[in-house]
């Protein structure tokens, strides 16, 4: 390496397509520059007074044709820039809906906590394989952060409260930095890591590795006995209480009448305030309300279980997809 | 200042020396007092907005607080400041007749409505205190489902309420002042205008208690 | 050399200046000459506070490991934000040039309300007073922004002395804005319709709309802040049901109308620079006047575009994406304006003509560099990164403050009586733009390698960028100084200014003298032609 360049490495096909809108910015914006500093430079130099008793030109008033002209152009260019950029976000912030592997990283003052599916924990690192679109469940345990990776050109805020995801398809072995990019106190520029990017037979022995404690299935499935959940959402047959077989991903109508989607946030918010929305048929009131009793990473946890319970189960790995196949339907 | 002074209008009463004439006094204060009032819909606004916000997203914990508001009080409270503003309009009146018994009168009935509803405000908070209502490490709320987000609720009442109060606590030492003023002859039927405009914002002031009195007393009141 | 003086100056034995004596007659004064004095003094401190806390900044970027703490560094950029956005740039053109000048430039002797003009310098001075007490009790670490629920919960410096700050200044902003709204539709001299208006009054006019509409948002932000953390308990708290996203709602919704009350009156300045030393009336004077307020309009619509990564709607972030763009377009509409009344106009190369190139040139690449922020793709890269800083920092610097520099050069005559020395003011405006790209340049290349704003420390390959950026922040501290020295030197012992040494048009220059008396004028002016009618062609119209 040793060569600059204005652009960070890049991890995935996404990042060339912003580096790709950029680079169009950059000419336009150039350009315009140029034209500007290159006018304003030139009337300068040509129209100088030469003598303070210069008569004083003639007077100019405007131009309806020009103003009209040097306000619709660059609106035009402006809508390419908005349009492009548009679609870009739309498919950069819209993971595919099957077939992603979901890691789950919490925030916290001042690390990243990341948890695989598998059950490996780690902190401040990230180990992603190639070729697979990657989905990351985002949560922060006390302020707002903001998981950043410049080789992606992604970065999404964390915040306390709610689940945030990003995906990307990283497409380049290699190790990239992680940021935090929302500040977030004293150790706000300490909280960075790195992604390493392997080949997917690295990353299968990696992931061999194991766990001590489990996949995380195992481990909410542990949670879900220690709280006494299976009591009723898995065994009860009285009615006191919804089965959480086949619940999440799927719609769910509550007793007001609205339907929501059974994601990770309804069964985080499920847990932390049961009274919030309530499954039509069931009564208020009857499950026990765990805010401040369980964390972020235990929460995590129980939705990775919760989804185990409802098939179909995950398929196996495709090849990397075609750019034309990525974008998701 | 010495210099310039040829400039100067000659002088009406009341007219300070940068304007031309009453008329341009006149339509400048007036223009002045609705930018200033303005800017107060403004600064209300960004708490109805924040008060907008969340109670779509918590519609029943916000419908139950209204219980716990004494609508009684919140009642007599609109009717007093409805009849307050009565009071000042009739005071603006007297001044425009140059009447200065009947406008000290107004006024001073004007503020002793005012004081009528901060008293009955005091009164209100105190209930909210003795209910542990008041947000902060000693609220307690009965209905345990709801706790939180009544306790946002509240945090709104005492924000909303509360700024109202201030602005009604100036607009009382601003109607002294002006009996004050009255009491040594400062106001003919030729200049009242700071009349008029302290009337315009104990207006204003009446109708943003207007807007908060359905929406923290009366939402849950339906049923 | 620049212009040479055309006959003996005018002398005026009493004008604002020697009217009175005495510091009773300054701190009570209802002048608006003399309230803008004030201003400007208080503001000059401010300014330099502000940018010692930059100066130690760069300092500490030096190497990737820095010579502060983490805590210093986080105090020492929360306090240039706070001090540089809300003590300097939101009342600086508005509350120095814009008091000195509005009343004269419409004809008329006094702002609508005088005392409440000092009241309004007053309240500056006191949230100025508490923002200090807070920096002297050991500072800020929230970042200017403020966001919660860091600064409601989580942080343990003093947030409600600095939010209590923020919170006083804006009523003198607001007061400031209310004046000039009442004075521009009520005290206009006989004959100055509304399109005779300077643009610098034009100008004015559409900060003033913002300010008014947008400053009591941030007010009523910070009262709530707060409260919040007073009573550990409120709305923008998540473990009690708040969103901490509401804050950032609520605190955009002025902020980013705030970067426009911080770029308009800019505006107004080089309107009026770049037609007096051109020689020639203002190309476009409509679509300059009217897209003033068409920014002031659009100023609002925008704020969501500081919540792109928040998790906010993509929808909602759609569309302020949109409005975001379409804000640009006024913006390069007076840009093009500017260039095209210097074609085949008389061009003089004057400071606040080298200034006025200088805000040209800088504010289009500031201005552009927004568009890659509104793009919202790119957006999330660059977000939260050097790229922005650079940007807001050509806009804000390389805009707003040339043109303030231009004006202060341009009307130092009109308000002191005496002449600069040029030589000196052309050395430290060029040294200024020098220094500025040098400083800020390199961070939109740092940007968008990935480092990201508010670290105190930084990975090893962003140095080389990080030193070329605090070499150049050396060479603008020298170019901010010099003019510093030249101007308090000139304002005892300059040479006497004529009356209108730039052949200027406008009633400022033409009706009264320099320096002008308590009451502006001499005489009630009648105004007769269109503004900037150096080309003498415009029939005089009779009065109705």
């Amino acid at each position: 390496m040793g060569v600059f360049s204005i652009f960070p490495s890049r991890a995935s096909v996404g990042a060339g397509e912003v580096d790709a809108l950029y680079t169009f910015l950059l000419v336009v914006g150039g350009a315009m520059t140029m034209l500007i500093f290159a006018s304003v430079f030139f009337f300068a130099v040509r129209y100088r007074r030469k003598s303070p008793n210069d008569p004083a030109p003639k007077a100019i008033h405007g131009s309806l044709p020009l103003e009209v002209a040097w306000t619709v152009g660059p609106f035009l260019v402006m809508l390419v820039m908005f349009g492009w950029g548009t679609k870009l976000y739309f498919q950069n912030y819209t993971p595919p809906v099957h077939d992603t592997l979901d890691i789950y990283i919490t925030g916290k003052q001042w690390m990243w906590k990341v948890q695989y599916p598998t059950g490996q924990r780690e902190i401040n690192e990230l180990h992603v394989p190639m070729g697979r679109a990657v989905k990351l469940i985002l949560a922060s345990e006390d302020v707002v952060h903001s998981f950043y990776v410049p080789a992606l050109r992604l970065k999404h805020d964390v915040v306390p409260g709610s689940y945030q995801t990003f995906w990307f398809e990283p497409t380049e072995p290699g190790r990239y930095h992680i940021f935090c990019a929302e500040y977030c106190g004293t150790g706000h520029s300490d909280m960075g890591g790195w992604m390493t990017v392997m080949t997917p037979s690295d990353y299968e022995n990696w992931l061999a590795g194991g766990s001590g404690g489990g996949s995380m299935v195992e481990q909410g499935a542990k949670l879900f006995q220690q709280y006494g959940c299976v009591t009723c959402h898995v065994t009860d047959h009285e009615g006191r209480c919804p089965s959480l077989l086949n619940v999440f991903g799927r719609p769910v109508v509550l007793d007001d009448g609205r339907t929501v989607m059974a994601d990770e946030a309804y069964v985080r918010e499920s847990i932390l305030n049961p009274n919030a929305k309530v499954v039509k048929g069931y009564k208020h009131d009857i499950m026990p309300v765990f805010e401040g009793q369980i964390g972020e990473e235990g929460l995590l946890q129980l939705i990775v279980y919760v989804k185990s319970l409802s098939p179909p189960a995950a398929s196996p790995p495709k090849p990397a997809a075609s750019a034309a196949q990525r974008s998701p339907k | 200042m010495a210099d310039s002074e040829a400039i100067l209008a000659p002088q009406e009463p009341g007219l300070r020396h940068h304007f031309d004439d009453s008329a341009q006094q006149l339509e400048s204060s007036t223009l002045g007092m609705w930018v200033f009032l303005v800017t107060e819909v403004m600064f209300f606004g960004g708490m109805f907005g924040a008060y907008t916000v969340y109670r779509n997203m918590y519609p029943e914990a916000f419908a139950s607080t209204s219980h716990f508001m004494n609508v009684t009080i919140g009642a007599i409270n609109t009717g007093v400041l409805i009849f307050s503003s009565f009071t000042m309009v009739l005071a603006v009146r007297s001044a425009q007749l140059g009447q200065k018994k009947a406008l000290i009168a107004f006024l001073v009935l004007t503020l002793i409505l005012g004081c009528v509803f901060l008293s009955l405000k005091y009164v209100e908070y105190h209930e909210k205190w003795v209910d542990h209502h008041i947000p902060g490490p000693g609220f307690q709320y009965a209905d345990s489902r709801y706790a939180h987000q009544a306790q946002i609720l509240f945090y709104l009442y005492f924000a909303m309420t509360g700024m109202h109060a201030i602005h009604m606590i100036v607009g009382a030492g601003l109607l002294i002042t002006l009996i004050v003023m009255a009491a040594r002859n400062r106001f003919t039927s030729k200049w009242y205008t700071p009349v008029e405009m302290i009337g315009l914002y104990w207006h204003f002031v009446d109708i943003v208690w207007i807007f908060l009195f359905p929406l923290l007393y009366l939402i849950g009141h339906t049923k | 050399m620049s212009t040479t003086l055309p006959l003996a100056p005018t002398e005026t034995p009493t004008n604002y200046l020697n009217a009175d004596y005495g510091w009773k007659s300054w701190l009570f004064a209802t002048d608006h000459k003399r309230i803008a004095l004030l201003y400007l003094f208080s503001i000059t401190a401010f300014f330099f506070v502000g940018g010692a806390f930059a100066v130690a900044m760069r300092i500490n970027l030096l190497t990737p490991d820095g010579i502060f703490t983490h805590d210093t560094y986080n105090k020492l950029f929360t306090m240039h934000g706070i001090i540089m956005v809300f003590f300097f740039l939101v009342p600086s053109i508005p509350a120095t040039l814009g008091n000195f000048l509005v009343p004269m430039m419409i004809g008329a002797r006094d702002l609508a309300f005088p005392r409440i003009n000092l009241l309004s310098w007053y309240i500056y001075i006191v949230g100025g007073i508490l923002t200090l007490t807070a920096v002297f009790q050991g500072g800020v670490d929230t970042g200017w922004t403020f966001y919660a629920p860091f600064s409601s919960s989580y942080s343990n410096t003093h947030v409600i002395l600095a939010a209590m700050g923020v919170f006083v200044s804006g009523f003198s902003s607001i007061l400031t804005g209310l004046n000039f709204i009442v004075t521009i539709h009520t005290m206009r001299a006989p004959g100055m319709t509304w399109n005779r208006l300077p643009l610098f009054i034009w100008g004015h006019y559409a900060t003033s709309l913002i300010q008014v509409l947008g400053t009591p948002v941030i007010a009523i932000t910070m009262v709530l802040l707060g409260l919040e953390r007073v009573l550990h308990a409120g709305i923008f708290d998540p473990t009690v049901g708040g969103d901490p996203i509401l804050f950032q709602h609520l605190f955009w919704f002025y902020s980013h109308p705030a970067v426009y009350i911080m770029i308009l009156p800019g505006m107004a300045v080089i309107s009026e620079i770049v037609t007096c030393f051109s020689r020639k009336a203002i190309f476009g004077y409509n679509f300059v006047a009217y897209s003033s307020i068409a920014i002031a309009v659009f100023s609002f619509i925008v704020w969501g575009h500081h919540l792109f990564v928040s998790g906010q709607s993509m929808y909602a972030s759609m569309v302020f994406s949109f409005f975001s763009f379409l804000v640009a377009i006024p913006s390069a509409v007076k840009v093009f304006n500017w260039t095209a009344t210097m074609y085949k106009g008389s061009v003089s190369y004057d400071t606040p003509m080298l200034y006025a190139f200088g805000f040209m040139g800088l504010f289009t690449m500031g201005g552009l560099t927004g568009l890659f922020l509104a793009t919202m793709a790119i957006d999330v890269h660059v977000t939260d990164t050097y790229f922005v800083i650079a940007h807001f920092h050509y806009v804000m610097v390389g805009g707003m403050v040339m043109a303030y520099m231009g004006g202060i050069h341009f009307w130092f005559p009109k308000i002191s009586g005496r002449l600069y020395p040029e030589g000196w003011a052309k050395f430290a405006a060029l040294l200024v733009f020098a220094g500025f790209n040098l400083t800020f340049f390199p961070q939109f290349i740092l940007g968008y390698q990935g480092m990201p704003r508010r670290y105190a420390h930084y990975p090893p390959e962003f140095q080389v960028l990080n030193v070329m950026s605090t070499a150049g922040a050396s060479i603008l501290a020298v170019g901010y100084l010099i003019p510093m020295i030249y101007l308090a030197w000139a304002w005892r012992y300059g040479p006497k200014s004529p009356q209108n040494p730039w052949k200027a048009k406008g009633l400022e220059w033409e009706q009264s003298p320099t320096p002008p008396p308590t009451f502006n004028f001499e005489h009630q002016p009648v105004v007769t032609e269109p503004a900037y009618n150096y080309s003498g062609e415009e029939q005089e119209v009779k009065l109705g």
